[in-house]
Protein backbone atom coordinates (compact mmCIF):
# COMPACT_ATOMS: atom_id res chain seq x y z
CA UNK A 1 0.00 0.00 0.00
CA UNK A 2 2.85 2.65 1.03
CA UNK A 3 4.52 3.34 -2.39
CA UNK A 4 7.08 5.89 -1.90
CA UNK A 5 9.13 6.61 1.07
CA UNK A 6 10.78 9.90 2.01
CA UNK A 7 12.98 11.12 -0.52
CA UNK A 8 11.72 9.44 -3.31
CA UNK A 9 11.28 11.11 -6.32
CA UNK A 10 7.78 11.79 -7.78
CA UNK A 11 5.28 13.02 -10.61
CA UNK A 12 2.15 13.97 -10.12
CA UNK A 13 -1.07 13.41 -12.79
CA UNK A 14 -1.63 15.81 -15.30
CA UNK A 15 -4.81 14.40 -15.45
CA UNK A 16 -7.81 17.33 -14.68
CA UNK A 17 -10.91 15.36 -13.89
CA UNK A 18 -14.20 16.73 -13.86
CA UNK A 19 -15.19 15.84 -10.28
CA UNK A 20 -13.55 16.77 -6.72
CA UNK A 21 -10.54 16.97 -6.71
CA UNK A 22 -7.78 17.86 -3.84
CA UNK A 23 -4.66 17.70 -6.43
CA UNK A 24 -4.53 21.91 -6.84
CA UNK A 25 -4.06 22.49 -10.54
CA UNK A 26 -1.25 24.60 -10.40
CA UNK A 27 0.39 21.13 -8.45
CA UNK A 28 -0.18 19.09 -12.07
CA UNK A 29 1.99 16.89 -13.61
CA UNK A 30 5.11 18.65 -11.72
CA UNK A 31 8.07 16.58 -9.84
CA UNK A 32 8.14 16.77 -6.19
CA UNK A 33 10.20 15.08 -3.49
CA UNK A 34 8.20 12.79 -0.41
CA UNK A 35 8.82 14.91 2.42
CA UNK A 36 6.65 12.54 4.81
CA UNK A 37 4.22 9.55 4.73
CA UNK A 38 0.78 10.21 6.58
CA UNK A 39 -0.52 6.55 6.47
CA UNK A 40 -4.58 5.37 5.51
CA UNK A 41 -6.80 8.54 4.66
CA UNK A 42 -10.36 8.31 2.82
CA UNK A 43 -9.84 9.41 -0.87
CA UNK A 44 -11.75 12.73 -1.41
CA UNK A 45 -12.09 12.20 -4.43
CA UNK A 46 -14.77 9.45 -3.53
CA UNK A 47 -16.45 11.32 -0.50
CA UNK A 48 -17.31 14.29 -2.71
CA UNK A 49 -19.39 11.49 -4.80
CA UNK A 50 -21.05 10.94 -1.07
CA UNK A 51 -19.58 7.76 -0.34
CA UNK A 52 -19.41 7.03 3.10
CA UNK A 53 -15.67 7.09 5.22
CA UNK A 54 -16.43 3.52 6.23
CA UNK A 55 -16.70 2.42 2.84
CA UNK A 56 -14.99 4.65 0.56
CA UNK A 57 -11.02 4.24 -0.38
CA UNK A 58 -8.42 4.66 1.49
CA UNK A 59 -5.11 5.68 0.20
CA UNK A 60 -2.00 6.95 1.75
CA UNK A 61 -1.29 9.99 1.91
CA UNK A 62 1.97 12.09 1.44
CA UNK A 63 3.52 15.43 2.21
CA UNK A 64 5.13 16.30 -1.11
CA UNK A 65 8.06 19.26 -1.38
CA UNK A 66 7.92 20.86 -4.80
CA UNK A 67 10.54 23.68 -5.71
CA UNK A 68 8.84 26.91 -6.44
CA UNK A 69 11.05 27.32 -9.41
CA UNK A 70 9.91 24.46 -11.40
CA UNK A 71 6.34 24.91 -10.30
CA UNK A 72 6.21 28.23 -11.72
CA UNK A 73 8.57 26.84 -14.47
CA UNK A 74 10.49 30.00 -13.79
CA UNK A 75 14.19 30.58 -12.45
CA UNK A 76 14.71 32.32 -9.24
CA UNK A 77 17.64 33.09 -6.89
CA UNK A 78 15.30 33.22 -4.33
CA UNK A 79 15.03 29.87 -2.51
CA UNK A 80 11.55 28.54 -2.44
CA UNK A 81 9.17 25.33 -1.88
CA UNK A 82 5.33 24.87 -1.50
CA UNK A 83 4.59 21.26 0.13
CA UNK A 84 0.94 19.98 -0.49
CA UNK A 85 -0.63 16.71 1.02
CA UNK A 86 -1.46 14.63 -1.79
CA UNK A 87 -3.11 11.24 -2.33
CA UNK A 88 -1.79 8.07 -3.75
CA UNK A 89 -3.73 8.26 -6.79
CA UNK A 90 -2.41 11.57 -7.54
CA UNK A 91 1.46 10.49 -7.87
CA UNK A 92 3.47 8.46 -10.09
CA UNK A 93 7.09 7.65 -9.50
CA UNK A 94 9.83 9.99 -11.16
CA UNK A 95 12.43 7.91 -13.29
CA UNK A 96 15.65 9.03 -11.65
CA UNK A 97 17.80 11.86 -14.04
CA UNK B 1 -11.46 41.44 9.16
CA UNK B 2 -10.34 44.86 7.25
CA UNK B 3 -13.79 44.65 5.07
CA UNK B 4 -15.84 44.87 7.99
CA UNK B 5 -14.06 48.10 9.52
CA UNK B 6 -15.64 50.20 6.94
CA UNK B 7 -13.33 53.14 5.66
CA UNK B 8 -10.16 51.64 4.16
CA UNK B 9 -12.54 50.33 1.54
CA UNK B 10 -10.34 48.94 -1.91
CA UNK B 11 -11.57 47.35 -4.80
CA UNK B 12 -10.43 43.36 -3.13
CA UNK B 13 -12.66 44.70 -0.12
CA UNK B 14 -16.13 45.51 -2.19
CA UNK B 15 -15.82 42.29 -3.65
CA UNK B 16 -15.14 40.19 -0.48
CA UNK B 17 -17.85 42.28 0.98
CA UNK B 18 -20.20 41.34 -1.90
CA UNK B 19 -19.15 38.15 -1.42
CA UNK B 20 -19.88 37.88 1.83
CA UNK B 21 -23.27 39.46 1.52
CA UNK B 22 -24.70 36.79 -1.22
CA UNK B 23 -23.34 34.11 1.46
CA UNK B 24 -24.99 35.93 3.99
CA UNK B 25 -28.39 35.52 2.39
CA UNK B 26 -27.71 32.06 1.43
CA UNK B 27 -27.23 30.93 4.70
CA UNK B 28 -30.38 32.82 6.13
CA UNK B 29 -32.15 30.91 3.61
CA UNK B 30 -30.59 27.84 4.37
CA UNK B 31 -31.58 28.79 8.51
CA UNK B 32 -35.23 29.28 8.17
CA UNK B 33 -35.91 26.05 5.71
CA UNK B 34 -34.39 23.90 8.54
CA UNK B 35 -36.00 25.53 11.34
CA UNK B 36 -39.06 25.71 9.00
CA UNK B 37 -38.69 22.05 8.37
CA UNK B 38 -38.48 21.37 12.32
CA UNK B 39 -35.06 19.98 11.25
CA UNK B 40 -32.96 22.64 13.50
CA UNK B 41 -34.41 25.47 15.94
CA UNK B 42 -32.72 28.69 16.10
CA UNK B 43 -31.69 28.16 19.81
CA UNK B 44 -29.59 24.74 18.78
CA UNK B 45 -27.90 27.08 16.36
CA UNK B 46 -27.18 29.75 19.03
CA UNK B 47 -25.88 27.25 21.53
CA UNK B 48 -23.94 25.14 18.91
CA UNK B 49 -22.10 28.78 17.72
CA UNK B 50 -21.57 29.48 21.20
CA UNK B 51 -19.67 26.12 21.96
CA UNK B 52 -17.60 26.62 18.97
CA UNK B 53 -16.98 30.24 19.85
CA UNK B 54 -15.70 29.36 23.34
CA UNK B 55 -13.86 26.22 22.26
CA UNK B 56 -11.71 28.51 20.05
CA UNK B 57 -11.41 31.40 22.34
CA UNK B 58 -9.21 29.37 24.56
CA UNK B 59 -7.02 28.95 21.78
CA UNK B 60 -3.51 27.34 22.65
CA UNK B 61 -1.23 28.44 19.90
CA UNK B 62 0.82 30.70 21.92
CA UNK B 63 1.14 28.54 25.24
CA UNK B 64 2.10 25.77 22.74
CA UNK B 65 5.11 28.15 21.07
CA UNK B 66 5.73 30.11 24.37
CA UNK B 67 6.24 26.06 25.88
CA UNK B 68 8.41 25.31 23.19
CA UNK B 69 11.18 28.34 23.45
CA UNK B 70 11.46 27.43 26.86
CA UNK B 71 11.57 23.83 26.89
CA UNK B 72 13.93 21.90 24.23
CA UNK B 73 12.35 18.85 24.98
CA UNK B 74 9.23 19.91 24.60
CA UNK B 75 10.16 21.67 21.27
CA UNK B 76 11.49 18.38 20.09
CA UNK B 77 8.04 16.67 21.26
CA UNK B 78 5.96 19.68 19.31
CA UNK B 79 7.91 18.71 16.02
CA UNK B 80 7.95 14.95 15.57
CA UNK B 81 4.05 14.59 17.31
CA UNK B 82 2.11 17.97 17.24
CA UNK B 83 -0.93 16.27 18.55
CA UNK B 84 0.90 14.41 21.60
CA UNK B 85 2.35 17.55 22.36
CA UNK B 86 -0.74 19.51 21.81
CA UNK B 87 -2.29 17.09 24.10
CA UNK B 88 0.33 17.59 26.94
CA UNK B 89 -0.84 21.11 27.42
CA UNK B 90 -4.50 20.13 27.84
CA UNK B 91 -5.01 21.50 24.98
CA UNK B 92 -8.33 19.75 23.08
CA UNK B 93 -8.12 19.27 19.51
CA UNK B 94 -11.45 17.47 19.19
CA UNK B 95 -14.27 20.09 19.23
CA UNK B 96 -14.32 20.84 15.64
CA UNK B 97 -13.00 17.56 13.98
CA UNK B 98 -9.91 15.00 14.64
CA UNK B 99 -7.05 16.18 12.87
CA UNK B 100 -3.42 15.95 12.56
CA UNK B 101 -1.61 18.69 13.80
CA UNK B 102 2.29 19.64 11.64
CA UNK B 103 4.10 22.35 13.16
CA UNK B 104 6.31 23.68 11.03
CA UNK B 105 9.63 25.30 12.67
CA UNK B 106 11.66 28.95 11.51
CA UNK B 107 15.28 28.64 11.42
CA UNK B 108 17.26 31.45 10.49
CA UNK B 109 17.46 30.07 7.40
CA UNK B 110 13.82 28.89 6.40
CA UNK B 111 10.66 30.60 6.99
CA UNK B 112 6.94 29.08 7.01
CA UNK B 113 3.75 30.23 5.89
CA UNK B 114 0.63 28.38 5.87
CA UNK B 115 -2.07 28.47 3.54
CA UNK B 116 -4.92 26.53 2.07
CA UNK B 117 -5.43 26.89 -2.12
CA UNK B 118 -8.22 24.54 -2.21
CA UNK B 119 -10.34 26.54 0.08
CA UNK B 120 -9.77 28.08 3.43
CA UNK B 121 -8.31 24.91 5.80
CA UNK B 122 -7.29 26.72 8.78
CA UNK B 123 -6.28 25.14 12.55
CA UNK B 124 -8.99 26.73 14.48
CA UNK B 125 -8.54 25.10 17.70
CA UNK B 126 -5.48 26.40 18.03
CA UNK B 127 -5.72 29.86 16.50
CA UNK B 128 -8.89 30.62 16.81
CA UNK B 129 -11.47 31.59 13.94
CA UNK B 130 -9.71 32.35 11.03
CA UNK B 131 -8.90 36.27 9.67
CA UNK B 132 -10.58 37.12 6.31
CA UNK B 133 -7.98 37.91 4.08
CA UNK B 134 -7.05 33.69 5.26
CA UNK B 135 -10.02 32.93 3.11
CA UNK B 136 -9.55 35.73 0.37
CA UNK B 137 -8.99 34.40 -3.31
CA UNK B 138 -6.07 37.32 -3.29
CA UNK B 139 -3.70 35.26 -0.62
CA UNK B 140 -4.75 32.00 -1.63
CA UNK B 141 -3.51 32.33 -5.07
CA UNK B 142 -0.80 34.79 -4.54
CA UNK B 143 1.04 33.57 -1.48
CA UNK B 144 2.06 30.69 -3.47
CA UNK B 145 3.11 32.22 -6.45
CA UNK B 146 5.14 35.30 -4.92
CA UNK B 147 5.07 34.17 -1.16
CA UNK B 148 8.22 37.44 -0.71
CA UNK B 149 6.08 39.63 -2.17
CA UNK B 150 2.91 38.79 -0.57
CA UNK B 151 4.72 38.58 2.95
CA UNK B 152 6.43 41.91 2.45
CA UNK B 153 2.83 43.54 1.69
CA UNK B 154 2.57 42.25 5.56
CA UNK B 155 5.48 44.30 6.31
CA UNK B 156 7.83 41.06 6.94
CA UNK B 157 10.81 41.56 4.63
CA UNK B 158 12.69 38.70 4.40
CA UNK B 159 16.62 38.50 3.66
CA UNK B 160 16.80 36.75 0.07
CA UNK B 161 18.74 33.68 1.13
CA UNK B 162 16.36 32.01 3.62
CA UNK B 163 14.20 30.07 2.36
CA UNK B 164 10.16 30.69 1.87
CA UNK B 165 7.92 27.17 2.56
CA UNK B 166 4.58 27.88 1.61
CA UNK B 167 2.63 24.73 3.22
CA UNK B 168 -0.92 24.63 1.04
CA UNK B 169 -3.02 22.50 3.97
CA UNK B 170 -5.14 19.97 0.71
CA UNK B 171 -5.89 16.99 3.04
CA UNK B 172 -7.01 16.49 6.51
CA UNK B 173 -3.56 17.90 8.15
CA UNK B 174 -3.43 21.23 9.91
CA UNK B 175 -0.45 23.54 10.20
CA UNK B 176 1.22 25.81 12.78
CA UNK B 177 3.95 27.66 12.42
CA UNK B 178 7.01 27.66 15.52
CA UNK B 179 7.98 30.78 15.12
CA UNK B 180 11.37 31.80 16.01
CA UNK B 181 12.43 33.47 19.86
CA UNK B 182 12.96 37.08 19.63
CA UNK B 183 16.15 38.45 21.13
CA UNK B 184 16.26 40.19 23.87
CA UNK B 185 13.53 38.16 25.59
CA UNK B 186 15.96 35.92 28.18
CA UNK B 187 14.47 37.45 31.09
CA UNK B 188 10.48 36.57 30.05
CA UNK B 189 8.93 33.56 31.61
CA UNK B 190 6.36 31.34 29.57
CA UNK B 191 3.45 33.38 30.47
CA UNK B 192 4.91 36.78 29.32
CA UNK B 193 6.54 34.89 26.04
CA UNK B 194 3.09 33.83 25.17
CA UNK B 195 1.48 37.51 24.82
CA UNK B 196 4.55 37.94 22.19
CA UNK B 197 2.79 35.66 20.04
CA UNK B 198 0.57 36.63 17.23
CA UNK B 199 -1.90 35.14 15.38
CA UNK B 200 0.08 35.89 12.22
CA UNK B 201 3.30 34.72 13.44
CA UNK B 202 1.53 30.89 13.44
CA UNK B 203 0.32 31.72 10.23
CA UNK B 204 3.73 32.53 8.93
CA UNK B 205 2.48 36.05 7.68
CA UNK B 206 4.52 37.97 10.62
CA UNK B 207 7.53 37.26 13.16
CA UNK B 208 7.59 37.75 16.56
CA UNK B 209 9.33 40.88 17.89
CA UNK B 210 10.17 41.62 21.37
CA UNK B 211 9.03 45.01 20.91
CA UNK B 212 5.67 44.30 20.19
CA UNK B 213 4.52 42.73 23.49
CA UNK B 214 2.18 43.96 25.29
CA UNK B 215 3.98 43.42 28.56
CA UNK B 216 7.18 45.74 26.87
CA UNK B 217 6.42 48.50 29.36
CA UNK B 218 6.11 45.84 32.37
CA UNK B 219 9.11 44.06 31.74
CA UNK B 220 11.50 46.76 31.47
Amino acid sequence: MQRFRAGDSVRTRAANPEGHTRLPRYLCDRRGTIEAVHGLYPLPDERALGVGVASCTKEMLYTVVFDSGEVWREGTSEPASISADLWDSYLEPEQAR
Amino acid sequence: MKGEQGHDHDHHDHEAHAESASMASRVGALIANLESKGIVSGAELDAAVEAFLVGTQRAGGPALVARAWVDPAFRGRLLADANGALAELGIDMTHWAHVKVRAVENTDRVHNVIVCTLCSCYPVALLGPSPTWYKSLAYRSRVVREPRAVLAEFGLALDPNIEVRVWDSTAELRYVVLPRRPDGTEALGEAELALLVTRDALIGTAVCRAETGPLREAVR
